[in-house]
């Protein structure tokens, strides 16, 4: 890896939005300056990683400074590389999309801060990835999710939006709170801020499962993992589109990146870490869908859907770190790659979805979905590239999503035939958990694309809907063509998840079986390829067959005889998931609001459902009021002059000098 | 290799819709009519392909993909599934995996086009379509990997090839349990009794044929026979772990005839002696088919 190329392409991207700052509010060119330093910065960046990957080994290199006490020292692997790709490749298409989505001209008051914040995000991010010191990881750390709360909070001036905003600064907190404690004992084991593997035998057991459960604390909630997700949905709903798609797309993944990267810190690790995150990843697979299900918000439901799919993610690593402890290869190689890649593939689908939602919203200005319907007709695009993602992210075939899941169900089968499976449920519910999360997944999104792009208008605000011009489309179809290219054609992609693979090994690992010989990419290709010919010749087919033969010219759908259909009458998003929302209200806690009928001929009367923010509502916030309640004598200290703080910092001072 | 691959399309092809005369026929038998001629799907076919299509002025391009993907994904999974015990055109390793989920693709399309009508009912038949699915899949899987256990092999051609079945009582039990449990999602999955109705008029009980309600000609033709496929598939994996014997050649394919007529005896006989159930109860019942095949799987495990 060329070490300029990447600092320069960091540079330009954290930059980008600084130019900005001098134009008139009003004027259009510092977001042109920016989405050119972006672009520039963003194909700098990946022509780095591809070099890196030819490269295949590990490099590392060191700037002579220092930040907050730390060596600016970097450790690009094929690991590594594999989350810089998407973070580059990810946030360059976001930031195009802004262009029409964001305008400045459009938005005078936020655009800039948002360009601002964006550019640092990206930089942020790019750079925990790369960090090889700790304290310039956790630096690098602050920069990303302190942009992130910014951009979270563009809109500060809606109420909505600041609570968002507020909630995700609280989880980031407790997330950066439990790193210092992770870092401070991995210093205190090592004796340097250098992350490289414990040799066998260098830590003691309970010293190491106490770094790997912080590791996951702090990493899970960043990643949203299933209990630690609650900051998710709201920071999600309340962004703007692009940034979700970026907090989404590649934020969540940096958490996961950092979980893979406290993993590989130990080579034997033992085998309940691996179940772990294996019961952790069902968990989160399922009831994220669930969650999806109950929603009526079309980005909070997107947001939903990104805590089942790290709990995917979840899985294959869970497998793999099984597999490590096991001494399997395959197991490793399977797990690793298959959450690899679908790190790649949530980053993706998920900002496709998110992207091509931010379009849906700008034209109909509203969320709700139940307020949408027929817009696959006023905008066509659009609605194929939304469709696309859906497929995706159902896992179906020839797309990408059902690549990478297959590597971990393969994965899962072959734990089957391992001894030591009994005492392991995880292993075996893999499988099963998986595919119901699959088959959730498909409610799900007939759903939303069936009551969003098909149908009838239901409101006038959907009737009139534009599509969007090239600038919002473009991005989409990019990110749309690349989840048909790892669909059709994942040959071309595993030799980057295999050389991750063999990075993430602990040194002097015998080298494993080759992913071409667990999975028959060929075969996905071949009938990828024949189940897409296959679709548009038999579309050709019943067109022409249509047209061929005259039919009564425009009827009604089929309504039973009732001679005035109106498009209120259309199945809602709420009574489509009602049977399922049903059977798990057990999690969901869905809220509705009794309707009694009492007299012959009752007045008008309203009925409401929806689902809660129940995890947040009845664990985490109890949990705060009792803290809150806990430390309330800490008030007195609060006393409301600088001076007594100051003071109080000097006393602190003379307490640790004293106790020294 | 190449005769049983062409055997085995033709079957998935034409003898498909035989299956639904046979269970006409046994309904009618126990019922004491006459009933249909065996052939009738085979007219019923024959004539929607010459019709022509009646279009809402609702609908766009999805409405026509849904039938044809739903049919594509139908015959593509057929190919995976080994039919008697002769190796599946298309076998690999975790052929079953793609046979779940490309019976999934088919399932979406085949919703999107139903909610594509902008009606009510059959939003509500892809709505139950798509739930009642999603239970069935673990039941489908815990199966599989029992079988994946049994024989220490990833592909559903090897699984049930035979010489692995050849096992103590103590795994037979297992097979009996994955049998029942892969018995129940056929009759889900076909929508047959006691899920569904496949005679019924009214439109707010209906769950599959509720969802084509608006489709007509060649495309409903497609339905059809997707729908006859899916129940000649399904049925091939039940009778496959029903069965685990193993004549060689020809023989096997009259063997594997005469197990379908079996099966779908035994469907028709279910549908003349049992009422559908109430719907809130139907998930109930395909989470027991989960149990049953969780537990055939578990009993494996020691």
């Amino acid at each position: 890896m060329s070490h300029c190329l990447f600092l320069t392409s960091v540079g330009l991207v954290a930059f980008s939005g600084v130019p900005g700052l001098f134009f008139n509010r009003r004027s259009m060119w510092g977001q042109f300056i920016s989405i050119l330093f972006f672009c520039a910065g963003s194909l700098a960046g990946l022509a780095a990683v591809l070099q890196s990957f030819l490269q295949g080994a590990a490099e590392e290199w060191a700037l002579p400074l220092s930040v907050c006490g730390g060596n600016v020292s970097f450790r690009v692997d094929p690991l590594a590389s594999i989350f810089l790709a998407g973070i580059f490749l990810v946030s360059a298409m976001g930031s195009l999309f802004g262009l029409e989505y964001w305008r400045q001209t459009r938005h005078p008051e936020s655009g800039r801060k948002l360009r601002f914040f964006y550019g640092f995000l990206t930089a942020g991010m790019a750079l925990v990835v790369a960090a090889h010191d700790s304290l310039f990881f956790l630096f690098s750390w602050e920069v990303m999710a302190l942009s992130a709360f910014f951009l979270v909070s563009t809109e500060d001036e809606k109420k909505e939006t600041r609570q968002a905003g507020w909630v995700y600064f609280v989880a980031t907190h407790f997330s950066t709170l439990f790193l210092f404690l992770f870092f401070a004992l991995l210093r205190q084991a090592r004796g340097s801020f250098e992350l490289v593997p414990f040799q066998a035998g260098e830590l003691p057991a309970p010293e190491a499962d106490g770094l790997f459960l912080l590791a996951l604390l702090a990493f899970g909630l960043k990643a949203g993992l299933f209990p630690l997700h609650v900051w998710l949905p709201a920071a999600h709903a309340n962004a703007p589109s692009h940034v979700s798609a970026v907090l989404s797309g590649v934020l969540l993944k940096v958490g996961v990146y950092g979980l893979m990267r406290a993993c590989w810190l130990f080579p034997h690790p033992p085998d309940w870490w691996g179940s772990l995150l294996i019961g952790m990843g069902l968990v989160s697979c399922v009831l994220g869908v669930a969650f999806a299900l109950g929603q009526h918000d079309l980005k909070r439901l997107l947001a939903y859907h990104s805590v089942e799919n790290i709990g995917i993610i979840f899985l294959g690593l869970g497998l793999a770190l099984w597999g490590r402890s096991q001494a399997r290869p395959e197991l490793v190689l399977l797990g690793l790659s298959g959450a690899l890649l679908h790190v790649w593939n949530h980053g993706l689908f998920k900002s496709l979805l998110f992207l091509a939602a931010g379009s849906v919203i700008h034209s109909t200005h509203t969320r709700e979905i139940d307020q949408m319907g027929g817009l696959g007709k006023k905008m066509p695009r659009t609605a194929l590239l939304f469709l696309v993602g859906a497929a995706a992210i159902c896992g179906l075939p020839p797309l990408n999503g059902f690549i990478s899941e297959f590597l971990i169900y393969i994965g899962f089968f072959k734990a089957l035939n391992l001894p030591g499976l009994g005492g392991n449920w995880g292993l075996w519910m893999g499988a099963p958990a998986l595919a119901l999360t699959g088959g959730l997944a498909v409610a799900c999104f007939t759903k939303v694309y069936g009551v969003v792009f098909l149908g009838e208008p239901r409101t006038a605000a959907a009737a009139n809907a534009k599509e969007g011009g090239k600038a919002v489309l473009l991005p989409l179809l990019l990110l749309g063509s690349l989840c048909f290219w790892i669909g059709l054609f994942p040959q071309t992609v595993a030799p980057f998840l295999e050389a991750a693979s063999k990075s993430w090994a602990p040194p002097g690992t015998a080298p494993g079986p080759s992913l071409s010989g667990l999975a028959p990419f060929g075969l996905f290709s071949a009938v990828g390829l024949s189940l897409l010919s296959l679709f548009f010749i038999g579309k050709n087919g019943l067109d022409r067959r249509f047209k061929s033969r005259k039919a009564p010219s425009p009827v009604l759908t089929w309504d039973c005889g009732y001679l005035r259909p109106s498009p209120s009458m259309q199945y809602s998003a709420s009574s489509y998931a009602q049977t399922l929302v049903d059977f798990f209200k057990w999690a969901l806690v869905p809220q509705k609001n009794p309707v009694r009928l009492k007299e012959t001929f009752p007045k008008p009367v309203s009925f409401h459902s929806r689902v809660p923010e129940t995890v947040l509502e009845r664990v985490f916030l109890p949990v705060v009021k009792g803290l809150q309640w806990v430390f309330q004598w800490s008030r007195y200290l609060q006393v409301g002059y600088l001076q007594a703080y100051v003071a109080y910092i000097f006393l602190t001072l003379v307490f640790f000098i004293l106790w020294r | 290799m190449i005769l049983n691959a062409v055997i085995h399309v033709s079957m998935v092809l034409f003898l498909s819709p035989l299956l639904l005369g046979v269970i006409n026929k046994t309904k009618a038998f126990v019922a004491g009519r006459v009933g249909p001629p065996l052939f009738q799907a085979y007219c019923d076919l024959a004539k929607l392909f010459r019709k022509g299509m009646v279009l809402s002025r609702t609908t766009s391009w999805m409405f026509l993909a849904g039938p044809w993907v739903g049919w594509v994904s139908v015959f593509a999974a057929s190919l995976v599934v080994p039919l008697g015990h002769h190796r599946a055109p298309l076998a690999f390793q975790g052929d079953m995996i793609f046979l779940a989920y490309v019976l999934a693709l088919g399932r979406f399309f085949t919703a999107s086009a139903a909610l594509d009508t902008g009606s009510s009912f059959e939003g509500m038949g892809a709505a139950r379509e798509v739930s009642f699915s999603s239970f069935a899949e673990p039941a489908l899987f815990f199966g599989f990997m029992a079988l994946a256990r049994l024989s220490q092999t990833y592909s559903l051609s090897e699984m049930v090839l035979g010489e692995n079945f050849k096992v103590g009582p103590e795994k037979i039990a297992s097979l009996i349990l994955v049998t029942i449990a892969w018995f129940i999602v056929l009759l889900a999955e076909n929508s047959r009794i006691p899920f569904d109705d496949p005679n019924t008029h009214l439109e707010l009980t209906m769950v599959h044929e509720v969802m084509v309600l608006d489709h007509s000609g060649p495309a409903l033709g497609l339905i059809l026979h997707g729908a006859s496929m899916k129940l000649l598939l399904m049925g091939a994996l039940v009778m496959d772990v029903a069965f685990p014997w193993d004549p060689s050649g020809l023989a096997d394919w009259f063997m594997f005839i005469l197990e379908m007529a079996l099966l779908a005896v035994l469907i028709g006989v279910v549908e003349s002696f049992m009422a559908r159930l109430r719907l809130k109860f139907v998930p109930n019942l395909l989470v027991s088919a989960c149990l049953l095949s969780a537990f055939g799987f578990i009993l494996l495990v020691r």
